[in-house]
């Protein structure tokens, strides 16, 4: 006798993969919203047991303290909210010398570790293993602590050529000063610029069309160098140096670069530089030796074969890892609170927070800050990363 | 009758290409660029080097204990050598550093097994499982007191090395397993815990850690009913290791991109649930491909440590800062800080050497 055929049981519903879903969204909603409502009537109550009135009114009263480096117009009579502009510019001003100073000193010790040459290659990893793997808190401590702080007083200042000066006030570095007529060269730099461009273009459609080439690097840096000079010469040099002099105990004039400052972008560049490197190593090998061997077989000569065939390879690799480095940079320069440098969070998160009492406000406004320089930085990246980005079949 | 052809013997390969002199031509000299570049790196050395040299051993004063004894010009390493013991344990009472010496003890014994390749992988599982679970309440239990006839010790007055490796190591177990699950959630396929795990991250990555140890200094409070308060530390390994998990998270994602769907696919055709697919098939994987990305995590995670100095921790960083203000020892910071930097970087470069090493011994073939 047959056996009889048992009916399918049907499982039970929180088996159901699609009702397992729903249901652990759902908590985790739950959840989230509940935990964020907490911690809001907390604040709520805090506050109010506090008497703080929360508000964005407090950037408009003034703020009644100095600030040590400002790129714009301010004094102790300015407004918290113009505190915010002069600190964001600071940390903007040190970020920004410290991703050109560190991509610079990357690619060369990136290349510098790939040299045939033994005793080069060696330096370069001793360099980037040794300053890798010390905290830049640290490495920014003894800069400004153990370096710039042993400098001597502004009287025994160490010259250079009587014109840069560096003492235990910072560096004080000559200022240009431009005169009427200074205009004229800066329109011929871009006028250059614009013909510069043109005989690129030309020359590269040109080269398209008969195969013939252009030495339009010498010709642009011809055209870039000379028209600014020649006008600068016509328009009877409106240029003076103006040179930092010593002046009872410190020096006037020029410009001064503080140690905070000083510091802080020393420690940055040395320390960002040594990942840059790592990738710059990393892009370059990850393009094949046969590549570079195709290339010369072509008949193309070392230097054409690096700057057509690897370059554009290895900037592929290079350039998303690149990016989180100078997004690293950015965010690292809010140590600058530890040595007093007036960047967003020593001067706004900090002095203005203590001073207001606002603390809600001053951090999450900071936050923000960080936030949006984090993702405008990634999202120009994104779209050169398309640009260069291999496209497939 | 020709003569009868002896062959000669092989000749050696010219001198210049073998020997001390041929690397020396291949590595050093091997076209003028390079002689220059050569000439300028060791003019280099030589003017950088015996200076330091001679700061650092020669000249330096090694015995000694107070600064009347550092009268060499070099370096003073007495300052080390006074304040060894404030370095290594903070304000930990004195008479009660052995217990801190016990806990670390017990780690490198119970640790030391999971070094040694002779032993069985299934009692390193155990083991590490131990030390993971059982080894934190040991040590708490340990350095804090307060049990088992220990007198309390407040975490205010752990400092040093002893809280650069708590912060480290509390950091470490715990922003792991945390950014394991942050990137399972990221690559989930329901879309409310994806917007979840994906906000927490990029959050998380896009502001600065000083920035998250200045909220939990001051905005914490706030957020905490009226009379609760959390302790300094924990606030600090709180912030520390929810910022390390957002990066953790990235790394591991990485990881579990680069599994090919077919794992996936065979998992589920064998029957595998969700977290057994991803347990047994997917993560064992996806982690051992990112070993090096996480052994960087922990290595940035060592030396963000140091940041606690802005709330007021005493780490190994903030308790060498503070000796060389030490109104006595005014002016030996560079010694204090040449000492701190060595501790940090014997810890990091340890890190990345024993990754690699690892990273050659997991490698299984499947590279190409």
């Amino acid at each position: 006798m047959a056996e009889p055929i048992s009916t399918p049981v049907k499982p039970p519903f929180w088996n159901n993969p699609q009702v397992r879903a729903i249901l652990f969204q759902a908590i985790a909603l739950v959840v989230t919203v509940a935990f964020g409502l907490y911690v809001f009537d907390n604040t709520q109550t805090n506050l109010r047991r506090l008497g703080i009135a929360s508000g964005f009114d407090f950037l408009s009263s003034p703020s009644g303290f100095d600030v040590v480096q400002s790129l714009i117009p301010y004094s102790p009579t300015s407004s918290y909210g113009r505190v915010f502009w002069v600190a964001l510019l600071n940390t903007l001003l040190v970020s920004a010398l410290g991703i050109v100073l560190a991509t610079l000193i990357g690619f060369v010790i990136g290349i510098a570790r790939l040299s045939k040459n033994w005793l080069i290659s060696r330096l370069a990893l001793v360099y980037i293993e040794t300053f890798r793997n010390i905290p830049l808190l640290l490495q920014i401590f003894f800069w400004y602590f153990a370096v710039l702080r042993a400098m001597p007083s502004p009287r025994q200042s160490l010259s250079l050529g009587e014109a840069v000066f560096l003492n235990i006030r910072g560096l004080y570095l000559p200022a240009p000063e431009f005169q009427t007529g200074f205009g004229w060269v800066l329109a011929a730099f871009g006028l250059a610029a614009a013909l510069a461009w043109l005989a690129a273009r030309w020359a590269r459609r040109r080269q398209r069309a008969t195969g013939q080439q252009f030495p339009i690097l010498s010709v642009s840096l011809a055209l870039l160098l000379g028209l600014p000079s020649l006008t600068f010469w016509l328009a009877g040099s409106p240029l003076v140096w103006q040179l930092p002099e010593l002046q009872g105990f410190n020096f006037r004039g020029g410009w001064v670069v503080i140690p905070e400052m000083a510091s802080l972008l020393l420690a940055l560049t040395l320390y960002t530089a040594t990942f840059i490197a790592e990738i710059v190593r990393a892009g370059i090998q990850a393009v094949s030796h046969g590549q570079t061997e195709a290339s010369l077989s072509l008949g193309l000569n070392s230097s054409l074969t690096l700057r057509l065939i690897i370059l554009p390879q290895a900037l592929r690799v290079i350039i998303p890892p690149l990016t989180n480095q100078y997004l690293n940079l950015t965010k690292n320069s809010s140590l600058a609170a530890a040595i007093g440098y007036p960047d967003l969070v020593s001067a706004f998160a900090g002095t203005v927070l203590n001073q207001t009492g606002q603390a809600i406000e001053c951090i999450a406004i900071t936050m923000t800050v960080y936030l949006t320089i984090s993702l405008l930085i990634s999202l120009m990246m994104n779209r050169y990363n398309r640009r260069v980005a291999l496209v497939e079949r | 009758m020709a003569e009868p052809r002896v062959p000669h013997s092989n000749l050696p390969p010219p001198a210049s290409t073998v020997g001390v002199v041929g690397w020396l031509r291949r590595n050093l000299l091997s076209s003028p660029l390079n002689v220059v570049l050569t000439l300028l790196a060791v003019y280099l050395l030589l003017v950088a080097l015996p200076p330091l040299l001679r700061w650092a051993f020669l000249d330096a004063s090694w015995s000694g204990d107070n600064r009347a004894a550092c009268r060499s010009g070099g370096a003073c390493w007495v300052f080390i050598r006074v304040h060894f013991d404030q370095f290594m344990y903070g304000f930990y009472p004195d008479g009660q550093r052995w217990r801190v010496n016990t806990a670390v003890l017990l780690l490198v014994l119970g640790a030391a097994p999971l070094f040694v390749r002779a032993v069985s992988s299934q009692f390193k599982v155990r083991l590490g499982l131990g030390l993971l679970i059982v080894y934190p309440c040991v040590a708490f239990v340990l350095l804090k007191g307060g049990m088992i006839g220990l007198p309390v010790v407040d975490t205010s007055q752990w400092g040093g090395l002893l809280l650069t490796l708590v912060i480290a190591g509390v950091g470490m177990t715990a922003a792991l397993p945390l950014g394991v699950l942050l990137a399972l959630g990221r690559r989930s396929r329901l879309p409310a815990i994806q917007t979840l795990c994906v906000t927490f991250i990029e959050f998380w990555r896009g502001v600065p850690l000083i920035t998250v140890l200045f909220m939990s200094s001051v905005m914490l409070p706030l957020f905490l009913p009226a009379g609760m308060n959390f302790d300094k530390l924990l606030r600090a390994l709180i912030g520390v290791t929810l910022f390390q998990a957002a990066y953790m998270a990235e790394v591991v994602r990485g990881g579990l991109q680069a599994i090919p769907k077919g794992q996936f696919e065979a998992a589920a055709a064998l029957g595998l649930g969700y977290w057994k697919t991803m347990g047994l098939i997917v993560l064992p994987q996806a982690l051992k491909l990112v070993i090096p990305g996480i052994v960087n995590t922990f290595i940035a995670l060592f030396k963000d440590t140091s940041l606690v100095l802005i709330i007021g921790l005493f780490d190994l960083m903030n308790i060498v800062h503070n000796a060389t203000t030490n109104p006595e020892w005014l002016g030996f910071s560079t010694e204090g800080y040449v000492f701190a930097a060595a501790v940090y970087w014997l810890f990091c470069f340890g890190m990345s050497r024993y990754s690699q090493n690892l990273e050659k011994h997991l490698h299984t073939g499947h590279k190409r």
